[in-house]
Protein backbone atom coordinates (compact mmCIF):
# COMPACT_ATOMS: atom_id res chain seq x y z
CA UNK A 1 0.00 0.00 0.00
CA UNK A 2 2.79 2.40 1.26
CA UNK A 3 4.57 1.55 -1.86
CA UNK A 4 2.41 2.97 -3.96
CA UNK A 5 2.50 6.25 -2.31
CA UNK A 6 6.40 6.16 -2.64
CA UNK A 7 6.45 5.30 -6.06
CA UNK A 8 3.67 7.89 -6.67
CA UNK A 9 5.73 10.53 -5.00
CA UNK A 10 9.02 10.14 -6.89
CA UNK A 11 7.44 9.60 -10.08
CA UNK A 12 5.70 12.87 -9.76
CA UNK A 13 9.10 14.95 -8.52
CA UNK A 14 10.26 13.62 -11.72
CA UNK A 15 7.85 14.69 -14.20
CA UNK A 16 7.47 17.97 -12.61
CA UNK A 17 10.80 18.60 -12.88
CA UNK A 18 11.13 17.44 -16.70
CA UNK A 19 8.21 19.55 -17.22
CA UNK A 20 9.93 22.62 -15.24
CA UNK A 21 12.84 21.68 -17.56
CA UNK A 22 11.01 21.76 -20.87
CA UNK A 23 9.21 25.10 -20.31
CA UNK A 24 12.62 26.53 -19.60
CA UNK A 25 15.88 25.44 -20.36
CA UNK A 26 17.56 27.43 -23.47
CA UNK A 27 17.68 24.73 -26.07
CA UNK A 28 15.22 23.10 -27.60
CA UNK A 29 16.95 19.73 -28.07
CA UNK A 30 17.46 19.69 -24.59
CA UNK A 31 13.36 20.84 -24.10
CA UNK A 32 12.93 17.85 -25.94
CA UNK A 33 14.70 15.12 -24.51
CA UNK A 34 13.18 16.42 -21.11
CA UNK A 35 9.63 15.71 -22.61
CA UNK A 36 10.59 12.00 -23.53
CA UNK A 37 11.60 12.00 -19.91
CA UNK A 38 7.89 13.77 -18.44
CA UNK A 39 5.91 11.57 -20.70
CA UNK A 40 8.26 7.98 -19.34
CA UNK A 41 6.95 9.45 -16.12
CA UNK A 42 3.46 9.42 -17.00
CA UNK A 43 3.42 6.15 -18.50
CA UNK A 44 4.57 4.92 -14.80
CA UNK A 45 1.36 6.53 -13.55
CA UNK A 46 -0.79 5.18 -16.13
CA UNK A 47 0.72 1.83 -14.60
CA UNK A 48 -0.22 2.84 -11.16
CA UNK A 49 -3.78 3.48 -12.20
CA UNK A 50 -3.81 -0.22 -13.20
CA UNK A 51 -4.20 0.96 -17.15
CA UNK A 52 -1.16 -0.97 -18.88
CA UNK A 53 -2.71 -0.38 -22.43
CA UNK A 54 -2.30 3.61 -22.09
CA UNK A 55 1.05 3.02 -20.48
CA UNK A 56 2.06 1.03 -23.78
CA UNK A 57 0.47 3.37 -25.71
CA UNK A 58 1.95 6.49 -24.22
CA UNK A 59 5.17 5.01 -24.84
CA UNK A 60 4.79 3.79 -28.46
CA UNK A 61 2.90 6.83 -29.54
CA UNK A 62 3.88 9.70 -26.92
CA UNK A 63 7.80 8.62 -26.84
CA UNK A 64 8.04 7.02 -30.11
CA UNK A 65 6.16 8.91 -32.73
CA UNK A 66 5.41 12.21 -31.02
CA UNK A 67 9.01 13.30 -29.46
CA UNK A 68 10.75 11.74 -32.63
CA UNK A 69 8.85 14.04 -34.94
CA UNK A 70 9.19 17.15 -32.37
CA UNK A 71 13.26 16.11 -32.56
CA UNK A 72 13.23 15.83 -36.27
CA UNK A 73 11.50 19.97 -36.04
CA UNK A 74 13.64 21.21 -34.21
CA UNK A 75 17.07 19.92 -35.83
CA UNK A 76 15.37 20.85 -39.30
CA UNK A 77 14.66 24.28 -37.73
CA UNK A 78 18.33 24.57 -35.91
CA UNK A 79 19.59 27.86 -37.62
CA UNK A 80 16.17 30.11 -36.93
CA UNK A 81 16.75 30.07 -33.33
CA UNK A 82 20.20 30.79 -31.83
CA UNK A 83 20.03 29.19 -28.68
CA UNK A 84 22.25 31.30 -26.87
CA UNK A 85 18.89 34.26 -27.53
CA UNK A 86 16.11 35.03 -25.19
CA UNK A 87 13.76 31.90 -25.05
CA UNK A 88 11.32 33.32 -23.14
CA UNK A 89 8.83 36.84 -24.52
CA UNK A 90 8.24 39.98 -22.59
CA UNK A 91 5.41 38.37 -21.06
CA UNK A 92 7.35 35.28 -19.20
CA UNK A 93 6.67 37.54 -15.86
CA UNK A 94 3.48 37.64 -16.21
CA UNK A 95 2.76 34.16 -17.67
CA UNK A 96 4.44 32.97 -14.73
CA UNK A 97 2.00 34.52 -11.96
CA UNK A 98 -1.12 33.79 -14.33
CA UNK A 99 0.30 30.20 -14.03
CA UNK A 100 0.89 30.32 -10.57
CA UNK A 101 -3.14 31.57 -9.92
CA UNK A 102 -4.38 29.02 -12.16
CA UNK A 103 -2.75 26.53 -9.69
CA UNK A 104 -3.63 28.21 -6.84
CA UNK A 105 -7.36 28.24 -7.93
CA UNK A 106 -7.61 24.58 -9.21
CA UNK A 107 -6.33 22.97 -6.22
CA UNK A 108 -8.00 24.90 -3.91
CA UNK A 109 -11.03 23.81 -5.74
CA UNK A 110 -9.97 20.45 -6.09
CA UNK A 111 -9.23 19.93 -2.37
CA UNK A 112 -12.90 21.67 -1.40
CA UNK A 113 -14.73 18.76 -3.12
CA UNK A 114 -14.80 16.05 -0.64
CA UNK A 115 -14.69 13.41 -3.35
CA UNK A 116 -10.69 14.04 -3.61
CA UNK A 117 -9.95 13.39 -0.37
CA UNK A 118 -12.59 10.73 0.51
CA UNK A 119 -13.62 8.38 -2.56
CA UNK A 120 -12.36 5.23 -1.86
CA UNK A 121 -10.16 3.37 -5.26
CA UNK A 122 -11.97 0.79 -6.52
CA UNK A 123 -10.87 -2.95 -6.00
CA UNK A 124 -9.26 -4.52 -8.71
CA UNK A 125 -10.01 -3.24 -12.30
CA UNK A 126 -11.36 -5.95 -14.64
CA UNK A 127 -8.65 -7.69 -16.26
CA UNK A 128 -11.08 -8.04 -19.22
CA UNK A 129 -10.90 -4.16 -19.64
CA UNK A 130 -8.92 -3.83 -22.56
CA UNK A 131 -11.55 -6.51 -23.85
CA UNK A 132 -14.71 -4.30 -23.65
CA UNK A 133 -12.44 -1.69 -24.54
CA UNK A 134 -11.93 -3.23 -28.10
CA UNK A 135 -15.41 -4.60 -27.91
CA UNK A 136 -16.64 -1.09 -27.57
CA UNK A 137 -15.14 0.50 -29.94
CA UNK A 138 -16.25 -1.85 -32.54
CA UNK A 139 -19.89 -1.89 -31.53
CA UNK A 140 -21.99 0.31 -33.02
CA UNK A 141 -24.32 0.61 -29.79
CA UNK A 142 -20.43 1.81 -27.97
CA UNK A 143 -18.20 3.98 -29.45
CA UNK A 144 -18.16 2.76 -33.07
CA UNK A 145 -18.88 6.42 -34.20
CA UNK A 146 -15.52 8.59 -32.21
CA UNK A 147 -13.56 5.58 -33.21
CA UNK A 148 -14.40 6.35 -37.17
CA UNK A 149 -14.26 9.93 -36.65
CA UNK A 150 -10.89 9.61 -34.63
CA UNK A 151 -9.23 7.63 -38.23
CA UNK A 152 -10.95 9.96 -39.99
CA UNK A 153 -9.23 13.03 -37.99
CA UNK A 154 -6.07 11.02 -38.34
CA UNK A 155 -6.63 10.64 -42.40
CA UNK A 156 -7.00 14.36 -42.46
CA UNK A 157 -3.95 15.61 -40.49
CA UNK A 158 -1.96 12.94 -42.41
CA UNK A 159 -2.89 14.47 -45.84
CA UNK A 160 -2.49 18.15 -44.33
CA UNK A 161 0.61 17.50 -42.82
CA UNK A 162 1.97 15.86 -46.27
CA UNK A 163 0.51 19.36 -48.68
CA UNK A 164 1.77 21.51 -46.06
CA UNK A 165 4.92 20.05 -45.21
CA UNK A 166 6.17 19.38 -48.87
CA UNK A 167 8.48 21.91 -50.87
CA UNK A 168 6.23 23.53 -53.36
CA UNK A 169 8.65 23.19 -56.11
CA UNK A 170 6.06 23.62 -59.35
CA UNK A 171 5.55 27.40 -58.11
CA UNK A 172 8.90 27.84 -57.26
CA UNK A 173 9.39 27.31 -60.90
CA UNK A 174 6.89 29.96 -62.24
CA UNK A 175 8.57 32.56 -60.56
CA UNK B 1 -3.49 3.60 -1.43
CA UNK B 2 -2.97 6.69 -3.45
CA UNK B 3 -5.74 9.55 -2.63
CA UNK B 4 -7.32 10.94 -5.96
CA UNK B 5 -6.76 14.31 -4.98
CA UNK B 6 -2.62 13.56 -5.31
CA UNK B 7 -3.21 12.47 -9.09
CA UNK B 8 -5.46 15.61 -9.19
CA UNK B 9 -3.29 17.71 -7.54
CA UNK B 10 -0.17 17.13 -9.86
CA UNK B 11 -2.13 16.99 -13.46
CA UNK B 12 -3.29 20.80 -12.32
CA UNK B 13 0.17 21.54 -11.86
CA UNK B 14 1.14 20.03 -15.01
CA UNK B 15 -1.50 21.96 -16.98
CA UNK B 16 -0.29 25.79 -15.52
CA UNK B 17 3.53 24.49 -16.01
CA UNK B 18 1.98 23.74 -19.77
CA UNK B 19 0.09 26.80 -19.72
CA UNK B 20 3.39 28.93 -18.99
CA UNK B 21 5.44 27.22 -21.35
CA UNK B 22 2.56 28.24 -24.36
CA UNK B 23 2.09 32.00 -23.40
CA UNK B 24 5.70 32.39 -22.67
CA UNK B 25 8.46 30.35 -24.85
CA UNK B 26 9.04 32.47 -27.98
CA UNK B 27 10.22 29.51 -30.20
CA UNK B 28 6.79 27.99 -32.02
CA UNK B 29 8.10 24.59 -31.07
CA UNK B 30 8.28 24.82 -27.62
CA UNK B 31 5.02 26.12 -27.74
CA UNK B 32 3.71 22.81 -28.95
CA UNK B 33 5.40 21.04 -25.93
CA UNK B 34 3.58 22.94 -23.77
CA UNK B 35 0.42 21.85 -25.68
CA UNK B 36 1.51 18.28 -24.93
CA UNK B 37 1.76 18.41 -21.18
CA UNK B 38 -1.10 20.15 -21.17
CA UNK B 39 -3.09 17.28 -23.11
CA UNK B 40 -0.94 14.66 -20.99
CA UNK B 41 -2.44 16.44 -17.62
CA UNK B 42 -5.91 15.63 -19.43
CA UNK B 43 -4.91 12.17 -19.69
CA UNK B 44 -3.95 11.37 -16.11
CA UNK B 45 -7.06 13.35 -15.09
CA UNK B 46 -9.39 11.25 -17.29
CA UNK B 47 -7.61 7.81 -16.19
CA UNK B 48 -7.63 8.81 -12.86
CA UNK B 49 -11.20 9.44 -12.68
CA UNK B 50 -11.93 6.57 -15.01
CA UNK B 51 -10.21 4.28 -11.91
CA UNK B 52 -11.88 6.20 -8.81
CA UNK B 53 -15.41 6.73 -10.05
CA UNK B 54 -16.65 4.68 -13.19
CA UNK B 55 -13.84 1.40 -13.18
CA UNK B 56 -17.17 -0.69 -14.43
CA UNK B 57 -17.60 1.04 -18.12
CA UNK B 58 -15.11 2.14 -20.08
CA UNK B 59 -15.50 5.24 -21.15
CA UNK B 60 -12.48 7.00 -19.26
CA UNK B 61 -10.88 4.91 -21.22
CA UNK B 62 -12.37 5.96 -24.90
CA UNK B 63 -11.70 9.36 -24.03
CA UNK B 64 -8.54 9.21 -23.64
CA UNK B 65 -7.77 7.24 -26.63
CA UNK B 66 -9.55 10.28 -28.70
CA UNK B 67 -7.30 12.93 -27.00
CA UNK B 68 -4.12 10.98 -27.84
CA UNK B 69 -5.63 10.54 -31.54
CA UNK B 70 -6.27 14.25 -31.69
CA UNK B 71 -2.45 15.63 -29.96
CA UNK B 72 -1.00 13.18 -32.55
CA UNK B 73 -3.04 14.87 -35.07
CA UNK B 74 -2.50 18.02 -33.77
CA UNK B 75 1.66 17.58 -33.72
CA UNK B 76 2.27 16.47 -37.02
CA UNK B 77 0.16 19.53 -38.38
CA UNK B 78 1.59 21.58 -36.09
CA UNK B 79 5.33 20.49 -37.13
CA UNK B 80 4.57 20.68 -40.82
CA UNK B 81 3.06 24.38 -40.35
CA UNK B 82 6.29 25.13 -38.28
CA UNK B 83 8.76 23.74 -41.14
CA UNK B 84 6.93 25.12 -44.03
CA UNK B 85 6.89 28.56 -42.10
CA UNK B 86 10.40 27.96 -41.57
CA UNK B 87 11.23 27.24 -45.24
CA UNK B 88 9.48 30.45 -46.38
CA UNK B 89 10.36 32.97 -43.75
CA UNK B 90 13.47 32.00 -42.46
CA UNK B 91 12.14 32.08 -38.70
CA UNK B 92 10.82 30.10 -35.99
CA UNK B 93 9.82 32.67 -33.51
CA UNK B 94 6.09 32.92 -32.83
CA UNK B 95 6.07 36.59 -32.66
CA UNK B 96 7.81 37.03 -36.42
CA UNK B 97 4.86 34.83 -38.15
CA UNK B 98 2.22 37.84 -37.40
CA UNK B 99 0.84 38.33 -40.90
CA UNK B 100 -2.19 37.31 -40.06
CA UNK B 101 -2.64 40.09 -37.15
CA UNK B 102 -5.11 43.05 -37.81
Amino acid sequence: MILDQVIFLITAVVVLTAAILVVSVPKMIHAALWLILALAGIAVLFVLLQAPFFAVVQVIVYIGAIAVLVIFAVMLTRKAMQDDGPQLNRYSVLAAAVSLMLFAVLTGMLLSWDGANNLPVNPAVNPDTIVNLGESLTNPQGFLLPFEVASILLLAALVGAIYIGREHRAGKEEE
Amino acid sequence: MIPLSWYLVLSAALVCIGVFGVISRRNAIAMLLGVELILNAVNINLLAFWRYMDVIHVTGQVFTIMVITAAAAEVAVGLAIFIAVYRNKRTIAAEDVADLKG
